[in-house]
Formats: C-alpha cells, sequence, structure tokens
C-alpha cells in the first residue's frame, strides 16, 4: 500500500497542484518550441494567396514551399496606406489585417502588395489587396488581385474560418474563385462597382459586374459582396492614384 | 538472520510469484483485436458519432483524425494507467481530463506546425477529442484499473476499431460525394457528385447501414 491517504484533503490538493504544473509546463514548452514553425506556415499561406491571386492557381499548382518563397521575395514589394491614398511608413509584416479590421474605416493601415513580373522587373503584374470581412459563421478572408490597367480582376483567392462544408466553405473551391477572374471593379464613368455574387447558381451573366452565386449560401455570398465593397472603397484612391 | 535462511525465503518468494504473462497472450491479442468488431467502440458502443460524422467528407482529413486519435488514446491510456495507483478517486476524473487535454493540445500544436492544412479544416474537431466518449470511456473503464502495456494495447485497439470505421464512411463518402478517393479523380469525367453523401447526413445514413451490416453479423442485440 502507498504510504499516502489517497482520501485526505492535503494529498488530494497537492495532487492536483503538482498535475497542473506538470502539465501546465510541458505545455508551455511545447508551445514555445513550435511557435517558429507555425508562424513559417501562416507566412507561408500568405505568400501563396497573394501569388495565388496574382498569377493565377495553375501556375502556382507545381510549387515547392521554397520556391514560392523565393518567387514571393524576388517579385512582391509592399507599400502600405490609408483609405485617402496617402502612404504610411510602417512595416507590412507587422500589419494585422484582422486587427485592422476592427478599427475604423479611415485610420485602418492597408497593405498593398505589388507583383512585378518576373521576367521583367519594372513591370507590374499586378496589385494585390487583401481584404476582410464576415460570412454566415465567422469571418472570411481573403485577397485580390487588380491586374495593371486597374480595373480587370486578375484573380480571387477566399478564405473562411467557419463556413458551412459543401455550402458556404465553397467559396474556398477554385471553380468558385475563378468567377471572378476577367471581372472589373470599376464601371463605365469610373465609379466603383465591385463583381458580386448574383442570387441562385448555374446562370450565366453578361457584362463584367455580375458573378454566378452560390445556392445555398446566400449570406457567405452577400459577405463576399460586403467584403469586396468596403475594402475596394478603401482602396479606391489609391487604385485611382497609379494611373 | 543467517545468509541460508534469507536464501531459502528469497526461493520461496520465487516460488510464489506468478510467470509474467507472455507480452502477447491471447488475453492480450484479444485487447487488440475484440474492438476491431465484437466490441467496436463505433457499431456497438455506439460512442465518438459526433467525429464519425462530421469529419468524414475526405479520406485525407479522416486519416489525420484517426491518427490524432490514436495517439491521444493510447498516450492518455499509458500515462492513466501508469498514474493508476496515485489518483485520488475524488478527483480522478479531473485528472483524466487534464491529461487529454494536455494531449489533445499537444497534438492540435503539432499538427499546426507540420500539417498546416489539415489543422486548418480539422481545428475545430481536433479540441473536441477531448470530448470524444471512446476517449473517457477506455480511461474509466480500463487504464484505471490495468497494467500500462495492457492499456497501451486496449488503447490501441481501440483507436483502430475507431480508425477502419470512419475511413469506411469516408471511402464511400469521398467515392460518391466528390468522385475522388484520397484526392485523386476515380470516377469517370463528368460524374456529378452526390450532394447528400457531402452533408453529414450523407455520413448518418451511411453509418447506420454499417451498423446494421456489423451487427447483423455479429448477431449483437442491444439489452
Amino acid at each position: 500500500m502507498s504510504k499516502f491517504n489517497k482520501n485526505d484533503n492535503k494529498y488530494i490538493i497537492s495532487y492536483a497542484i503538482i498535475m497542473t504544473l506538470v502539465f501546465g509546463s510541458v505545455l508551455a514548452v511545447v508551445a514555445l518550441a513550435l511557435k517558429p514553425k507555425q508562424d513559417a506556415e501562416v507566412l507561408l499561406e500568405k505568400q501563396n494567396f497573394i501569388l495565388k491571386a496574382a498569377l493565377g492557381e495553375k501556375a502556382m499548382s507545381t510549387m515547392s514551399d521554397e520556391q514560392i518563397t523565393a518567387l514571393y521575395n524576388e517579385t512582391v514589394k509592399t507599400v502600405v496606406v490609408k483609405a485617402d491614398g496617402v502612404r504610411v511608413e510602417t512595416e507590412e509584416a507587422s500589419i494585422n489585417v484582422f486587427k485592422e479590421y476592427k478599427k475604423p474605416k479611415d485610420v485602418r493601415e492597408l497593405p498593398v502588395y505589388k507583383v512585378y513580373d518576373q521576367t521583367d522587373s519594372s513591370k507590374i503584374k499586378a496589385y494585390v489587396f487583401p481584404v476582410y470581412g464576415k460570412g454566415l459563421w465567422d469571418f472570411i478572408w481573403g485577397y485580390v488581385a487588380v491586374e495593371a490597367d486597374l480595373k480587370t480582376l486578375g484573380g480571387l483567392v477566399l478564405d473562411h474560418k467557419g463556413e458551412t462544408p459543401g455550402l458556404g466553405a465553397r467559396i474556398t473551391e477554385q471553380e468558385v474563385q475563378n468567377r471572378f477572374i476577367g471581372k472589373e471593379i470599376f464601371n463605365a464613368n469610373g465609379e466603383l462597382d465591385a463583381p458580386h455574387f448574383q442570387k441562385g447558381e448555374g446562370n450565366t451573366y453578361e457584362g463584367a459586374h455580375k458573378v454566378d452565386g452560390l445556392s445555398g449560401a446566400t449570406i457567405t455570398a452577400k459577405g463576399v459582396n460586403n467584403m469586396l465593397d468596403d475594402y475596394l472603397a478603401m482602396y479606391k484612391t489609391f487604385i485611382k492614384a497609379q494611373k | 538472520m543467517s545468509t541460508e535462511t534469507i536464501e531459502k525465503a528469497n526461493d520461496q518468494i520465487a516460488e510464489v510469484k506468478k510467470p509474467s504473462e507472455p507480452l502477447f497472450s491471447k488475453k492480450r491479442r484479444q485487447l487488440l483485436s475484440n474492438p476491431l468488431d465484437e466490441d467496436n467502440p463505433i457499431t456497438i458502443q455506439v460512442l465518438g458519432i459526433c467525429s464519425a460524422l462530421a469529419v468524414t467528407v475526405a479520406l485525407k482529413p479522416t486519416f489525420v483524425m484517426a491518427v490524432a486519435v490514436t495517439a491521444v488514446l493510447v498516450l492518455a491510456n499509458v500515462v492513466i494507467s501508469a498514474l493508476r495507483n496515485t489518483i485520488p478517486n475524488r478527483i480522478r476524473i479531473i485528472v483524466q481530463l487534464v491529461v487529454v487535454a494536455s494531449l489533445v493540445a499537444i497534438v492540435d500544436q503539432v499538427l499546426k506546425a507540420y500539417s498546416y492544412d489539415i489543422w486548418k479544416e480539422l481545428s475545430v474537431f481536433i479540441g473536441l477529442i477531448i470530448t470524444n466518449c471512446i476517449v473517457m470511456g477506455r480511461l474509466e473503464a480500463f487504464a484505471l484499473g490495468n497494467k500500462p502495456w495492457d492499456a497501451f494495447l486496449d488503447g490501441l485497439g481501440n483507436s483502430f476499431g475507431y480508425a477502419w470505421i470512419i475511413l469506411a464512411i469516408a471511402f464511400f463518402r469521398e467515392l460518391f460525394g466528390s468522385g475522388k478517393l484520397f484526392g485523386f479523380q476515380v470516377m469517370p469525367d463528368g460524374y456529378i457528385g452526390n450532394g447528400v453523401m457531402m452533408s453529414p447526413a450523407g455520413a448518418c445514413l451511411l453509418l447506420g447501414v454499417l451498423i446494421w451490416i456489423v451487427r447483423s453479423r455479429s448477431g449483437y442485440v442491444e439489452d
């Protein structure tokens, strides 16, 4: 028999305290040890999304992680602006789009990723703008690539936290994201008119501003529409100033 | 006491001591094999249904989930079994929860670092392993009363029992739902995925059929 009385309150309390300390320290050590690798994964995903928006999914699908980082470092330059188009000196790496999303629109700091042509480094291939919004259950976000003509949408990458699988979560599908490619963000009068998901699915739309919708995911689709409206409105001054 | 008597006493102790059970005795092999079929946690005990319905849309995440549950269940079983003589009875559920929750947190962190895409898909369900009845059930029913090696085998057997069921469901859901297996197209081009298979309702139907088949084979009837 153990020399301790296992039903003694002192034993139980010290057992609980020691157990908490042991497991707590193990967890802390594991979390600390894995943090750099996790941060690297998050950064890699961001680079992948930005390049995918600008260059298309096909160009990216065969690339290894190292190639993605190398290409990103070679062809992407960043600037940070505010909604009035004024550049600010904040480092892009220090900006968390989610934290900025919670601030009022006129003080938000907005990163812009200029993706240059790989063969001709003076030629801009696309501008990539991060966007953030609300879906049905939780936040949705993504990257919008606007081509060098500053009106054609070259690509869109969307991601989400908790949309319904098979319905709203379909915004991460390549086929759904491809529906936006080639659409335009300004109308004939030069006013902002971001492409929108329409109601219903399986229709083909004329014109450069309507996108086939998501059946069964109306609220997520509206979330994407609002997200594009909100953020392109904030980036509008910057976009116009590039012409 | 002379040395002679001590030796004698030692001899007697050695005689009384039972020979230790072989590493893979019949009883121990059954610990591994029973949960696969006759005492399956899903089809017979109907535990762990939540994740069996939720994560089985495709084979790849299901496989990772099976590995995660195996890691958590085996390690938790061994840890609890090793501590079983020290755990105060009054707080044993809390101790079990702390062990399981810590292991789940570690699995979650490791997946986030080394399999980020799958972590994004599974993270909610990884967290829910803590409440997976199979884990708590095995700790209460087995690990608290058995030696670590037996608990290890029991954990392995039950996780494999869980794993083959969810992999079987995922196989049919991915095949008929999206025409793929492990992400590779296997159905002919132009195959239109079956929407029911993509939703948890499809998993519920499949699981029902599977339970029916397994139980009619073994002749198991609920009391």
